[in-house]
């Protein structure tokens, strides 16, 4: 209850503050989140005492994550365990019951919807693959481009020659340069899961939520996914949710365990292994 | 370097090089030929096949917010009816004192209601440019109010459809009243002329035939523009993905919001080309069923491509005025057959199928 009455007090004191500044007296005016977002801090995402129930069930229940800039921690958890759910939050797809949840050192993603929130710098692969089926794969990345989103400049820009090449390095990087002009429902599944993290390369994201990315993959296909993963992490700061503790093992220096939705242990893979209390609710010893 | 997923159809050439042909062709069909030449062809069917190339506008229309969004509106004809509406006030006012009555200022059914006045909504209506102006902005704005409450709360799917067709049966049983202002029941009709022209002239009558298909044209080529542009392709993301499109940073409200208002203009605009040459507009414009007819047109002609929708209208229409005559009794039964046949056999209408051809 006290956390609440203290958010109430913080908003309303910066929507004040917001108010009684000369240079904002046009709100219509100020850029979007993204010019805003300060990220001196190093820890880049904060959640604070989250709470969320769906008709009495406790899907998360006094969640403190923290994530740093830059870093890839791993997410697991048995089912329910709530680890969408929590991307589901961070997205803005859920609200939560109570709890702070903020990007950088300033921005309150309870404040933002959900496309606010993809052009502050949040990028998410889904657990099922949803690319657009009747776009070409080219016009996936397309559409994806960190870019204006606006409905007036979508109906007159032309791409130039800058986004043309990073379409087509992204499409190099995922593996997928063959596959520009094909559609994207004729994919196969990993190809699927590759064009995702394209996507999400080309929204040119600060954090990438990634959901079980190797789920339905071959091994071989996992091992270039990885690699795709670690090369990812320094430049961007990756949350990778997965179930396959092989692939876990092979790409994660931090682990977060995830259990009836609260944290239940952090740290090196090596430790999280030799956790008792791990051992005994997830890997079911 | 080409990635796009749609190569540019025949169909989507073919059918501009059909409507400027028929542009070109009826009229000469209709004033060149002697009346006793077999391809001469009367005035009346001028007017109609320029009826039902409004009509194809409304289609088009429809399939902007169905096919490349996703909306199913079960509610155009309202839109339709209100650029029809003011279009008729304009028709109304021109006709001066030579109504029933010879009030110079009121009209017919204003007197018989013993009004004393015109009402305010009817001010500027005897200017043209006004009276074409409402006929953007009436629609525009009713689908922009609509949208913003029903959007913004994330109405979809059925529920939406439902709702559009409630908007347009609520604006029915509004006009169908008197104290409305818009001639109730009877709604606006006897025309005399328009800009000076009368209505009852052959000329004008090939005037507004080319006025309606060049209106298709430029709508057409709008559409065509729009839907290629990468706010097209946004439209088609929602479509099929609505919270993937939002999750990649696009604002899903806005895009509906301003392809829904600027489909309802379209429509307003098919009205009020169509009123004139249909000589009367009334309530029934807005009957639940005429929505859910234009959707079956859109449905057969095959919704997701401009040219489909175009086709489907005046193929419908066509055999509606044909079965209508033929055996006025079975046109509705033929009209529930064709949905049935078009949805279990023909999922992406005629033009699926002549595109399955020309693939091959």
């Amino acid at each position: 209850m006290s956390s609440s009455g203290q958010k109430r007090g913080h908003v309303e004191q910066s929507q004040a503050g917001r108010f009684l500044r000369r240079d904002r007296v046009f709100n219509f005016l100020i850029p979007d989140v993204v010019d805003r977002l300060d990220v001196s801090d190093p820890v880049l995402l904060y959640l604070e005492d989250v709470n969320v129930a769906f008709d009495g069930f406790k899907a998360i229940n006094n969640l403190n994550f923290y994530v740093d800039s830059g870093e890839l921690r791993c997410l697991i958890g048995a089912n329910g365990a709530g680890k969408t759910t929590m991307m589901d939050i961070i997205t803005g797809k859920t609200r939560p019951d109570s709890g702070t949840v903020r990007f950088g050192r300033n921005v309150d993603l309870l404040d933002l919807s959900e496309s606010q929130i993809a052009r502050a710098g949040i990028g998410r692969k889904f657990q099922k693959p949803t690319v657009f089926e009747k776009l070409s794969v080219f016009e996936n990345l397309e559409l994806a481009m960190a870019d204006d989103k606006s409905v007036w400049n979508t109906l007159h820009c032309k791409l130039n020659s800058e986004q043309q090449d990073r379409i087509a390095t992204v499409a190099l990087t995922v593996g997928l340069p063959e596959q520009l002009g094909q559609l994207g429902g004729k994919l196969s599944h990993g190809q699927k899961q590759w064009l995702e993290i394209g996507m999400l390369l080309m929204q040119e994201p600060l954090l990438l939520l990634v959901d079980e990315p190797v789920a339905g993959m071959t091994h071989q296909e996992m091992d270039k996914t990885g690699e795709l993963l670690l090369s990812l992490a320094g430049t961007h700061t990756v949350v990778v949710v997965e179930h396959d503790m092989e692939f876990v093992r092979s790409i994660a220096n931090r682990v977060t365990v995830l259990h009836q939705g609260s944290v239940l242990a952090e740290g090196q893979m090596d430790d999280i292994a030799q956790n008792e209390e791990v051992r005994r609710v997830y890997l079911g010893e | 370097m080409n990635y796009s997923s749609r190569p540019v159809s025949i169909l989507d050439r073919w059918i501009v090089v059909a409507i400027i042909l028929c542009l070109i062709a009826v009229p000469i069909m209709n004033q060149v030929l002697p009346s006793s030449h077999a391809l001469h062809l009367g005035v009346f069917n001028v007017t109609q096949l320029g009826k039902f190339l409004c009509l194809a506008l409304l289609a088009l229309s429809v399939d902007l917010v169905w096919g490349y969004l996703g909306i199913l509106s079960l509610g155009h004809g309202a839109f339709f009816a209100l650029g029809g509406y003011a279009m008729g006030m304009y028709l109304m006012r021109q006709i001066g004192s030579r109504g029933v009555y010879g009030n110079p200022d009121l009209p017919d059914f204003m007197v018989f209601l013993n009004w004393q006045e015109l009402p305010w909504f009817w001010t500027g209506m005897e200017h043209f440019p006004i009276a074409m102006i409402m006929v953007v902005l009436a629609p525009g704005l009713l689908a922009f109010l609509f949208g913003w409450f029903a959007f913004r709360s994330r109405v979809n799917g059925v529920y939406l459809s439902i709702i559009t067709q409630a908007m347009t049966f609520a604006l029915m049983l509004a006009f169908y009243r008197n104290e409305m202002g818009f001639g109730g029941n009877n709604g606006l009709t006897d025309f005399k002329d328009i800009l000076g022209f009368s209505l009852q002239s052959d000329t004008t009558r090939i005037g507004l035939f080319l006025c309606s298909g060049i209106a298709l044209l430029i709508s057409y080529f709008i559409c065509q523009k729009l839907t290629r542009s990468r706010a097209g392709r946004v439209a088609q993301a929602i479509r099929d993905a609505e919270s993937r499109t939002r999750f990649i940073g696009f604002n899903v409200e806005n895009y509906k919001l301003w392809l829904f208002t600027f489909s309802a203009m379209l429509a307003g605009i098919a009205g009020a080309l169509y009123v004139p040459q249909a000589g009367i507009i009334n309530p029934r414009e807005m009957a639940p069923l005429g929505s859910i007819e234009i959707v079956i047109w859109v449905a057969l002609g095959g919704r997701g491509t401009l040219y489909g929708p175009i086709i489907g209208a005046l193929i419908v229409n066509y055999a509606k005025s044909w079965f209508t005559v033929a055996f006025p009794e079975f046109w509705i039964f033929a009209l529930g057959a064709l949905f049935v046949v078009s949805t279990l056999f023909l999922p992406r209408g005629i033009t699926g199928l002549l595109q399955r051809r020309s693939d091959q």
